[in-house]
């Protein structure tokens, strides 16, 4: 009875739970961290600054946003009126400004050119508006160059809030605008949901017909064995590959056999030979059609064979059995390699960039014009939207705020449809389960 | 003989005696609707049936009975071809359908199952609701109209003694069942195929004894109305419920014989120290 007694006092825990739980508590701190980053500077990008007026040790003023302090006590600021200074930025040591002040008229207009103006508003005229620069300079602008005015140092606390639901929606809903610097991302949001909703509808049905393949018809042979493994490692071919795929044999082959085909009066000027969102589609599908036949075998498997011994002895046959007992109650797997696929290719962008994405495109894919949905034209795409404006636009800072805002949005998307994708599951096996 | 081994005999032959008294007779009890002949059967190349001769009565509740894997499943789906669905199965012999071979080739396997029901171990309900389960079959071999349906489903859960538990609730999912009902279920999507004979392996030993009564029950109520083929490994079940019993050892058929019978005063060596519970 003794022996029981005085046991190792680590029992419940020991080194290797502490290890374990430090891994865990690293990978929730990492996802937390990525997350935080992303969505609170996308959000800092909508949220209204004031302007403040330096004015600074060699005389000359400026109105300025502070954007953050650096350690040494210098801040960086817009500045604005890219015309007149030439920089957009300037960062300014404490002994450099000489006097900050909030003057309540300070106006801040976006414009369709040069980025916004920073200063003071005399006349809004039909044709011109008459501008002062914060120096007292008097200016003049089109009327046609202004998009919005704000008084940003007259916004209360609500005011702020309420303006920075408005930039979040005109962030949704707008083109971009000025090199995709300013404005909205709208076209990239419709190419991406384009992009995954017709790389579903082939993936899905494609990938759950090769899984019944390989699971009910197929004989556990040799060349069966070898397809399983062959798509088992198509998930690890890394994706560019499958961009060249995309451009050498669909774009290039089958594109341009259709172009020689059906539009031979438009060459040479390609019509199917050229990238978009069609080719991009399949090729998306392509990378991601492992996923749902790995998934769907799952499922199919996970089916009792009694139930399909069940539906033969009621005199069903093979298809019959499959259609109605069988992918009935692989739907659940089904749907989980669907979310896969959804989120993978919703992400993914180097296999775009050689079948079709760009950086900005003149017109929608998808618009009121017959016939409506234009499966040869080049897309945007979020994800390659963060690449475009974060590193090819002519003045990278000023779209620095954006390059966070749409990667918080592209997280956003794929969240969201993960979690859509997570709760029909739950909802069809809760249903399947009759509970 | 000694005496300790005989007294469950006799008990299990008072329990066949007894349930034969509460039976009415057969009226065409005589006439076989399956007879067997000179079966064998093999899983690739090991043979599990040898030479078995046995005809099933039309009408009639007959027992399979003998020790795990001496082929009882076996024998039982070779009468509907389930076997066919494992690949490298082979049976060779005679299964006459009212006269009709049914490993002949030109047999129509889906007309061949609905005619030859079966019922397995484990309670197996699809996953859709009650009325979808029993509709299953019939709308498969074409019967979907909506008035004569919803007619057929009432009809064979009553027979299956489970009307009146889910008569108001025929569109929740079968899945929500407790497992007795589940499998009394799973005998009405048999039945709502109107087959001849009724294959039932082991229907009762996943279930609790309350659940085990009333399948019996139904049994019982089934009789002479369907042709039954029981498996069992419960001697008392054999003996409540059935006609005749066959004794299966090793995949041959050791002897089979009226119930009453078999369990007094059985004519071979085995099967008396089977059903005395020797081994097995
Ligand atoms: N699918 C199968 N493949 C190979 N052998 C099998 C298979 N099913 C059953 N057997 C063998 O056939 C014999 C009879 O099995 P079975 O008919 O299931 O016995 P019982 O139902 O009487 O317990 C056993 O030896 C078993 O191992
Ligand atoms: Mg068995």
């Amino acid at each position: 009875m003794s022996g029981l007694r005085g046991g190792r006092p680590d029992y419940g825990g020991g080194i290797g739970a502490f290890l374990c739980a430090g891994a865990v508590a690293a990978v929730l701190l990492g996802v937390v961290l990525l997350f935080a980053l992303l969505f609170m500077r996308g959000a800092a990008a909508f949220w209204p600054r004031p302007l403040t007026e330096w004015r600074l040790a060699d005389g000359t003023v400026r109105l300025a946003e502070e954007l953050d302090e650096r350690p040494d006590g210098s801040i960086r600021a817009r500045i604005g009126n890219r015309e007149f200074y030439g920089l957009d930025f300037l960062i300014a040591g404490p002994e450099e400004v000489a006097a900050r002040s909030r003057p309540a008229d300070a106006v801040r207009i976006e414009r369709t050119e040069n980025g916004p103006f920073f200063g003071y508003l005399d006349q809004a005229g039909a044709e011109t508006w008459r501008l002062r620069l914060p120096d007292g300079r008097p200016v003049e602008l089109p009327a046609a160059q202004v998009l919005r005015v704000s008084y940003p140092n007259r916004l209360g606390w609500f005011g702020r809030v309420g303006a920075w639901f408005a930039g979040v929606g005109r962030f949704i809903v707008e083109e971009p605008r000025n090199a995709n610097q300013e404005g909205g991302v709208w076209p990239a949001l419709v190419g991406t949901s384009l992009l995954v909703i017709l790389m579903s509808l082939l993936v899905v049905p494609f990938g759950v017909l090769a899984a019944v393949y390989l699971n009910e018809y197929a004989r556990d042979t040799w060349f069966v064995r070898l397809v399983r493994v062959a798509v088992n490692n198509l998930a690890g071919v890394p994706s560019i590959v499958y961009g060249v795929f995309g451009l050498g044999f669909l774009i290039y082959g089958v594109g341009g056999a259709i172009d020689r085909a059906f539009f031979a009066a438009d060459l040479p000027r390609p019509t199917f030979g050229a990238g978009g969102v069609l080719w991009a589609a399949v090729t998306m599908a392509l990378l991601t059609v492992p996923v749902v036949v790995v998934a769907t075998e799952e499922g199919l498997r996970a089916v009792p064979r009694e139930r399909r011994e069940a539906a033969l002895a009621l005199g069903a046959t093979r298809w019959e059995m499959l259609r109605h007992v069988i992918l009935p109650g692989a739907r659940p797997g089904i749907l989980t390699g669907a979310i896969l696929a959804v989120s993978r290719a919703a992400g993914e962008v180097a296999p775009l960039m050689l079948t079709g994405v760009v950086g900005f495109a003149r017109e929608l894919p998808i618009d009121g014009d017959f016939p409506y949905l234009h499966l040869q034209e080049r897309f945007m795409h979020l994800g390659f939207h963060i690449y475009a404006v974060g590193f090819q636009a002519p003045n990278v800072e000023a779209a620095e705020p954006l390059v966070y805002a749409t990667a918080a949005l592209l997280l956003a998307l794929v969240l969201a449809l993960n979690l859509t994708a997570i709760r029909l599951r739950a909802r069809v096996r809760k249903r399947l389960e009759g509970r | 003989m000694n005496s300790a081994s005989a007294s469950p005999a006799s008990s299990l032959g008072g329990i066949a005696a007894d349930a034969a008294s509460r039976r009415p007779r057969l009226a065409a009890g005589d006439a076989p609707v399956i007879r067997v002949r000179d079966l064998d059967f093999f899983y690739g190349s090991t043979q599990a049936l040898w030479g078995v001769e046995l005809d099933i009565r039309r009408g009639e509740v007959l027992a399979l009975i003998g020790p795990s894997g001496c082929g009882k499943s076996t024998f039982l789906r070779t009468l509907n071809r389930m076997n066919d669905t494992i690949p490298g199965t082979r049976a060779e012999g005679h299964v006459l359908l009212d006269e009709v071979d049914v490993n002949s080739p030109d047999v129509d396997v889906v007309e061949l199952r609905r005619r030859v029901g079966m019922v397995f171990q484990r309670p197996n309900p699809f996953p859709m609701s009650i009325y979808d389960n029993v509709a299953f079959g019939p709308r498969l071999h074409g019967r979907a109209r909506r008035a004569e349906l919803d007619e057929l489903v009432e009809r064979c859960l009553k027979g299956a003694a489970l009307w009146d538990e889910v008569h108001d609730r025929l569109k929740a999912s079968a899945l929500a069942l407790s497992g007795g009902q589940q499998q009394r279920l799973c005998i009405a999507r048999a039945l709502a195929n109107e087959p001849e004979v009724l294959l039932l392996d082991e229907p009762a030993s996943a279930l609790d004894p309350n659940s085990t009564a009333k399948i019996e029950d139904l049994i019982f109520e089934l009789r002479g109305r369907y042709t039954i083929v029981i498996v069992t490994h419960n001697m008392q079940q054999a003996a409540r419920v059935s006609d005749r019993t066959a004794f299966f050892l090793k995949g041959r058929l050791v002897e089979s014989g009226p119930t009453e019978e078999m369990f007094t005063n059985p004519t071979r060596l085995e099967t008396e120290q089977y059903i005395t519970g020797r081994f097995g």
